[in-house]
């Protein structure tokens, strides 16, 4: 099963590799919602280090539901879902794998990008390496939950804006202690707490969602 | 494998055919009717007429008589729907996510009536029609929720993969909303102290409390009504082949 679980990993990958736009665009997508933050709200320094943990957050679940939509959605289309399904692995270890797959190529990069986001933002440097961990802890989650989602909507005609409209309540709680642990990290506040539940709930999400997006994918 | 020897009782498989459900419901449906109109006028006239006014509040605090049994339906609501798509998972019944899917619109009717009457019942109150009380938020999730299963229900045509998508995403919505409820009330502590608490109960007497019991009795009844007539009409529309539906007293008109 592992093995099986590393074929579909390496297999997603090496797709993403012969379309590297799939990789880029969602961090284009996450730059650019970042930048119309200062020009809508305001480019003092003060606002923005203040709104930079919120910011950073809603736009990186932004991106990450936007490359969600496709997980499984060109497997569905080109018949390969329906043979990785009738494999002799349980689906859940599909999903898990394609899952892992996705975060490497959407989640990963997200929190690499974030130290530069951060500086643009002009959040204190001290809470650099909390945003890093609490985007590491947490966007896991975020894809977890949103295989569910694309799960779902695999199959249904303008599945994209109905995902979003499935999995963003979802995604409360993960933005609250992932934006709060940033907040307090910047005031000198002690983060561990954030960080507990922050792993808690990916905790959570790796023993639920990838059954639960299983039993989706075989309807 | 050993076969267990505890089976669900014999009901439980009878509601699962379509023929026994329809007829059931249509012997329980006028009771609840009864029930509901009569605890919901008896609640309301002596909530609204009767009851004495709040010290404080005034008259305004009347609305509690619709606003809470709203708000409490509408989160039993979310869980009823999400048992019944989890029985039409586990037992393959068909009856069951009619009834999930008979769950969904009443529960965010109650869940927008409950908002639109807390935020009247909050002008005057606190002055503002709408505040980030943790309530507040996670009431509107909930509400966000409901848009959710109704979008995905209404997407999938095919009546029983749309029930079991549903049930899906109901039920890790229902895991859901607790973990959500608490990071809301979290996240509110965090960010200032709530002035006013819903949370702890004002003691009532029992004059403001007791009509409360008989409305919040009368919804649940009203609900399960509405469930059943939803549900029986989806009966009638899905089983419009079947012969005993053809040869039933209601359809036939003899």
């Amino acid at each position: 099963m592992i093995n099986f679980m590393l074929v579909i990993i390496r297999r997603d990958l090496l797709l993403v590799a012969r379309r590297p736009a799939e990789l880029i665009n969602p961090l284009v997508f996450f730059v650019l919602v970042v930048a119309l933050f200062p020009l809508g709200v305001s480019p003092e320094a003060s606002v923005l280090s203040q709104a930079a943990a919120g910011v950073i957050w809603v736009s990186a679940m932004l991106a990450t539901l936007l490359s969600l939509e496709l997980l499984f959605k060109l497997d569905y289309d080109d018949g390969s879902l329906e043979q990785l399904l009738l494999a002799p692995y349980p689906a859940w270890s599909l999903v898990l794998a394609k899952v892992i797959a996705h975060w490497l190529v959407s989640g990963l990069p997200l929190i690499l990008l974030s130290p530069l986001i951060a500086n643009l933002l002009f959040l204190p440097t001290q809470a650099i390496p909390t945003l890093m961990l609490s985007l590491l802890l947490g966007t896991p989650t975020l894809s977890l939950f949103g295989a569910i989602g694309a799960a779902l909507v695999t199959g249904v005609r303008g599945g994209g804006i109905l995902l979003t409209l499935l999995i963003l309540p979802l995604y409360v709680p993960v933005i609250i202690f992932g934006a709060a642990a940033v907040v307090a990290a910047s005031q000198g506040m002690a983060v561990d707490g954030y960080m507990a539940l922050l792993a808690a709930m990916l905790v959570f999400a790796l023993m639920i969602t990838p059954w639960a997006a299983g039993a989706a994918l075989k309807l | 494998m050993t076969q267990s020897s505890w089976r669900m009782p014999r009901w439980f498989h009878q509601m699962g055919s379509p023929k026994w459900f329809y007829d059931f419901s249509g012997k329980m449906q006028p009771w609840f009717a009864v029930l509901a109109l009569l605890l919901l006028s008896w609640g309301m006239a002596w909530g609204l007429a009767f009851a004495p006014a709040d010290y404080q509040q005034g008259n305004s605090f009347r609305i509690m008589y619709v606003h809470v049994p709203a708000a409490i339906l509408s989160q039993s609501i979310f869980i009823g729907m999400a048992v019944a798509g989890a029985i039409g998972i586990v037992w393959k019944m068909k009856v069951a996510f009619m009834v999930a899917r008979s769950c969904i619109s009443i529960g965010a009717s109650f869940t927008l009536i409950a908002l639109l009457t807390g935020a009247i019942w909050g002008k005057p109150t606190w002055g503002a029609y709408w505040v980030w009380d943790a309530r507040l938020t996670s009431t509107l999730v909930l509400l966000f929720l409901y848009a959710g299963v109704m979008a995905l229900n209404q997407a999938i045509t095919e009546r029983q993969i749309a029930g079991k998508a549903t049930a899906i995403l109901a039920i890790v919505g229902t895991i859901n909303i607790p973990i959500i409820k608490y990071s809301v009330e979290w996240w509110n502590t965090l960010h200032q102290a709530s002035s006013f608490s819903l949370t702890q109960k004002p003691s009532m007497p029992a004059e403001m409390y007791m009509p409360l019991l008989l409305t919040v009795l009368g919804s649940y009844c009203l609900f399960v009504l509405v469930v059943l007539i939803r549900t029986r009409t989806q009966i009638i529309e899905t089983q419009s082949h079947a012969s005993w539906l053809m040869q039933h007293k209601d359809v036939s008109g003899a």
